[in-house]
């Protein structure tokens, strides 16, 4: 295992190791030492490597992240995971806002709660957050699933496109477009799958389903003659 | 951009090391407002019945003694005082509007950055470690505080356009984010006699609460106010005579968290300037809800 003290190492020169190992894997275990919230930690890593950051971190931690798994013991800031293509991220603690942001692809999760705009646009992405998430999340939401065991603020799922939620607290009001649907045994099968990965222990048959009510403007396919 | 740290003792031992402490987090807002930067520390209280201004000049080598003994002989009261580099901190059991009133006569070029029991404002361009290095913040004792670094985006970069910007008698406001209607509002509040010394968008929001306040609001209704009246981004920290204050927004664009121990509670606009206070690893730490009022106060 590496150990990268960011007391004394900069974020650049532990980027430019973590991308370096995509070139010639040299490591594929790797701690961080005293992240004090700085930003864009680990970010852009091409490689399936294992990586656990031991503290805060700050803004955009794992953005871009393909292939690997990084766990933050701490809570993280702005945009954590946003646009990840694949692998996984795991915030032991809270995050904030845009958690998720436009992510293509692996899974997120929250053990905490994460701030408003948690999975906007997403776009493949799997976020499962086990505490409770803010207003706006997931709005114009693509594609992919996010699944939040507490309570969702107000306007979740605004303008929604694919994405499937299920959400077992209280939703303080669903945004334009976005409603409440029936739960039928292929989505507890989905749910439970989700869950399970996350390793999350809740019921799938305590969750609501809500999804895309396709009445916006560009589900209409009278409104193609537009063009 | 812009970036707001606020720092509150709850732990009374700590009160010496209140500057050491908070002048990390001020620095460390460095990358989010680096054109000017400032303060606002409460400490060092005069008792009832007596008032303390703090007064700042663009120029160095303003000669503020000459000033203090115009200032006695017109008032015909002794003032007691110090000078902190280009600012001055004046004591006086004189009332309030006598001294502003002999102050505006004698030395119209002077502001005067805050007025209160307790309140000291000290702010100014340049980088943020530029400012606390001339008014020496490393060194201030006090009960609480709260800071800015700026990043102008409404206005042009001067002393008087840095926050904190003062509203009313130990009150002040830092903020972060742009207001829509500060245009309108500004004009509207003149009309109520609210005066103003810039184009800032932030000072009409610390206009708008003085108004308020003058109103007969208290402070959580004043803000509750504010969040109905002003149209934009914020977030605010506003520093009262026994604690602090912090509210968003309710679209919440701007960032801000917060941490408690049992020692303190802080605020920032990222966590990164929190990272070196004592004890923060085992902290709680929390972003604050939009459009939700959290105070501190001491009883």
């Amino acid at each position: 295992m590496k150990t990268v003290d960011l007391s004394t190492a900069s974020v650049r020169e532990l980027n430019q190791a973590l991308h370096g190992q995509a070139q010639q894997l040299t490591e594929r275990d790797w701690a961080i030492t005293h992240p004090a919230g700085k930003h864009n930690i680990g970010v852009g890593i091409d490689e399936a490597l294992k990586i656990d950051i031991h503290g805060h971190a700050g803004y955009y931690c794992a953005g871009m992240n393909k292939k690997a798994n990084v766990t933050i013991h701490g809570n993280v800031g702005v945009g954590v995971a946003e646009n990840m293509m694949s692998g996984s991220v795991r915030v032991k603690g809270n995050a904030s806002q845009s958690a998720g942001a436009t992510a293509h692809g692996g899974l997120l999760v929250i053990e905490g709660d994460a701030g408003a705009r948690c999975g906007i646009s997403m776009k493949g992405v799997d976020i499962v957050v086990k505490g409770s998430i803010g207003h706006m999340s997931c709005f114009m939401g693509q594609a992919g699933r996010l699944v939040v065991c507490g309570d969702a603020g107000d306007n979740l799922g605004d303008s929604l496109y694919e994405v499937r939620l299920y959400v077992k607290g209280a939703v303080k009001s669903l945004g334009s477009d976005c409603i409440e649907k029936e739960v039928r045994p292929e989505h507890l099968i989905e749910l439970a799958a989700l869950l399970a990965q996350a390793g999350v222990d809740e019921k799938p048959e305590n969750f609501k389903r809500y999804g895309s009510a396709r009445e916006l403007y560009n589900f209409k396919v009278d409104n193609a003659a537009a063009y | 951009m812009c970036g707001i740290v606020g720092l509150y003792l709850k732990n009374r031992a700590l009160e010496p090391q209140l500057g050491k402490l908070f002048e990390p987090m001020l620095l460390a807002m460095t990358d989010r407002g680096p054109d000017s930067a400032g303060f606002a520390i409460y400490g060092d209280e005069v008792p009832d019945g007596a008032i303390k201004l703090t007064l700042q000049t663009h120029d160095a080598d303003y000669d503020w003694e000459k000033l203090v003994a115009a200032l006695e002989a017109r008032l015909g009261s002794r003032l007691d005082w110090f000078q902190n580099a280009t600012a001055a901190v004046l004591k006086s059991t004189a009332a309030e509007a006598d001294l502003r009133g002999a102050l505006a006569d004698i030395a119209p070029e002077i502001r005067v950055m805050s007025a209160g029991q307790s309140i000291e404002i000290l702010k100014g361009m340049g980088l943020p470690t530029e400012v606390t290095e001339r008014f020496t913040l490393k060194n201030m004792q006090g009960t609480h505080i709260i800071g800015h670094t700026r990043m102008a985006t409404e206005s042009a970069v001067t002393m008087e356009g840095s926050h904190p910007f003062s509203t009313g008698a130990d009150l002040c406001l830092v903020h972060n984010g742009s207001l829509s209607n500060h245009f309108r509002l500004r004009q509207e509040l003149r009309r109520e006699g609210i005066t103003f010394e810039t184009e800032n968008d932030s000072e009409v929001a610390a206009g708008y609460l003085t108004w308020r306040l003058q109103q007969g609001d208290t402070l959580a209704e004043a803000l509750d106010h504010a969040l109905q009246d002003l149209d934009g981004f914020f977030t605010f920290a506003i520093g009262t005579k026994n604690g602090f204050a912090v509210i968003r927004d309710p679209i919440a664009c701007k960032p801000a968290v917060l941490a408690e121990t049992d020692d303190y509670v802080a605020m920032a606009s990222e966590y990164q300037a929190l990272s070196s206070l004592p004890g923060i690893e085992n902290a709680r730490v929390w972003e604050p809800d939009p459009a939700t009022l959290y105070v501190w106060e001491r009883q």
